[in-house]
């Protein structure tokens, strides 16, 4: 099967001579949910813009369900709906006609029953006959998604779609999103909530400075780089760690009071049973212990800063 | 050819104007009368006949063509301004139409709003003035000529323009002066023989000759210049759109 989207080799550099991309390869699979994590101006919505038509790449080619974008560009274009990042919407229309429209644009013949389908799966149908803009901002985000679904696409990108958000619209969001996946659409969000690539991604990419630094399953990831920290709270403060603990990769933290050790959970041994001994051999009593996984965000971080460095 | 979407946006620009129908008949309809009055009435009963044609009915060809371009120009300008000013352009460029279906369903509405317009002004002026039509086809296709044309011009100058400063630029300073300077309201004979070879340089002068010409067989230049005129000023638009969706031009980075 094809995959849903292939990307190879993609740059872009704008006429001011920001390299927006630098040779992206990215293959997303049929009916599943990616996640682009990314610091703002990674490239991630340049990639977008790139795929549906509206930047044209420096280099490199994308197709969409085996359609070139350029050659193909009707079909391709057709499988794929797009939710930009800004609020853009036709201020006068009402959001029956903005959202009949759009479907329209994708060359599909008018279809009343699905329009309207859609509102009520967006909680909009009561809102159908109102102006743009007078709905609320969280509205007007889901006219936009509305919008992208009216021509029933088999793609939909949603660029930042709960930057904004409140809590509730961001789970109503989470949960769209998941039943569309459902239905066999496969789908890629960005975003820079780590949480939000956490919840519903399937797969994790992360980008920076234009550059695809990793792509993997979620759950492959975290597992991957997953790691531990075991925090140990001390009866006694310590001045300096004892040099017959040199062996292990300890910090003191919090003025001697706590020690913190890093493992990995997947590795044969963690080390924690050899340390607290090792601990207790050395005269140091440990009144309170905590572990914490790291973290999707963590991960994230630590790519970034050192994709930085 | 993605039918649905040129109707789309066809359909969707008509019901824009719908929403502004008042201003967009009431204005037009108000200036003509007001120019009749004017010209026609107060100045025009002083005024014998020009080329064996009562002022008043000699003016209403010039008329016309005053709305009709315009409104072509505006319509067209802010039809696509609009979507490039509040951001939804991006859903056109984004969805599978090529730019020729752009270019038609945008100046398409935009000309058939122009030519409603025209044809009411012609039926004002009928209010106040005889008014016959020699070549009703000839008379026709300049209508539609100048408001498909047109129209395109205004496209191009909605792409072209990045505030609305520059959408109401050269509507402004051409387009208004270039038809009161083109003959709206006289024949170039009136002229003296310097400013005769001036007026000569300006296009409009053209297409208000030949669509008087239709309306009363007479014309400041040869029906066949007003009609070699409309048509490479139609080829100069086009060209220039079809340029402007090859490169992109302020469409896309």
């Amino acid at each position: 099967m094809t995959n849903a989207l292939s990307i190879k080799n993609l740059s872009k550099t704008y006429d001011t001579g920001l390299t927006a991309l630098d040779a992206v390869d990215l293959d997303i699979r049929r009916g599943e949910i990616l996640a682009l994590l990314g610091p703002n101006g990674a490239g991630k919505t340049t990639l977008i813009s790139i795929v549906c038509g509206l930047v044209k790449p420096s280099t490199g080619t994308v197709t969409v369900e085996g359609n070139d974008i350029v050659q193909n560009f009707r079909q391709a274009r057709q499988l794929i709906g797009l939710v930009p990042q800004e609020l853009h919407t036709e201020t006068f229309e009402t959001v029956w006609a903005t959202v009949s429209y759009s479907r329209g644009l994708f060359g599909k013949k008018p279809a009343p029953a699905l329009v309207e389908q859609i509102l009520r799966d967006l909680s909009l149908y009561d809102k159908k006959d109102s102006q743009i803009m007078a709905l609320s901002g969280g509205m007007k985000r889901r006219v936009m998604i509305a919008k992208a679904l009216a021509h029933e696409p088999r793609i939909l990108f949603l660029d930042e779609p709960t930057a904004g958000v409140d809590v509730e619209l961001r789970k109503d969001m989470w949960r769209l999103v998941k039943r569309l996946r459902d239905t066999g659409v496969t789908i890629i969000l960005t975003t820079h909530y780590i949480e939000e690539a956490e919840e519903i991604a399937d797969r994790v990419g992360v980008i920076n400075k234009g550059r695809l630094l990793l792509v993997e399953d979620k759950a492959e990831l975290m597992r991957k780089l997953g790691q531990k920290q075991l925090t140990l709270e001390l009866q006694q403060p310590l001045e300096a760690l004892p040099g017959d603990l040199s062996g292990y990769a300890l910090e003191l933290a919090d003025g001697g009071e706590r020690i913190t050790y890093h493992y990995d959970t997947q590795a044969k041994r963690t080390g924690i049973a050899s340390l607290l001994s090792a601990l207790a051999g050395a005269g140091i009593t440990v009144k309170d212990l905590d572990t914490e996984q790291r973290s999707l965000e963590d991960i994230f971080v630590s790519l970034v800063v050192e994709e930085n460095q | 050819m993605n039918f649905e979407a040129v109707k789309s946006i066809y359909l969707f620009e008509m019901a824009r104007m719908k929403r502004t129908l008042l201003q967009s008949v009431i204005s037009p309809v108000l200036s003509t009368s007001l120019y009749f009055i004017v010209f026609g009435a107060a100045i025009g009963s002083r005024i014998e006949t020009v080329e064996g044609i009562e002022y008043g009915a000699f003016i209403v060809p010039g008329l016309m063509m005053l709305t009709l371009l315009q409104n072509s120009i505006s319509n067209a300008s802010f039809g696509i301004y609009f979507p490039k000013f509040v951001g939804t352009i991006y859903e056109v460029l984004s969805a599978p139409i090529s730019f020729l279906e752009i270019v038609l369903g945008y100046v398409g509405a935009a000309a058939t709003k122009s030519l409603i317009l025209g044809l009411i002004i012609l039926a004002t002026a009928h209010l106040f003035v005889p008014i016959e039509i020699r070549h009703p086809v000839w008379m026709l296709f300049f209508l539609v000529m100048t408001a498909v044309t047109f129209s395109l011009f205004g496209f191009i100058i909605g792409i072209w323009a990045d505030n609305f400063e520059k959408l109401q630029l050269i509507p402004l300073l051409i387009i208004t002066p270039l038809v009161f300077l083109g003959g709206a309201f006289y024949s170039i004979d009136m002229l003296p023989e310097f400013w005769q070879k001036v007026t000569l340089a300006n296009p409009v002068l053209y297409l208000i000759s030949g669509f008087r010409w239709s309306f009363y067989e007479t014309a400041d230049v040869s029906i066949e210049i007003s009609i070699a005129m409309i048509l490479a000023f139609l080829a100069l638009c086009l060209t220039i759109v079809w340029w402007i969706f090859k490169t992109g031009y302020r469409l896309k980075t």
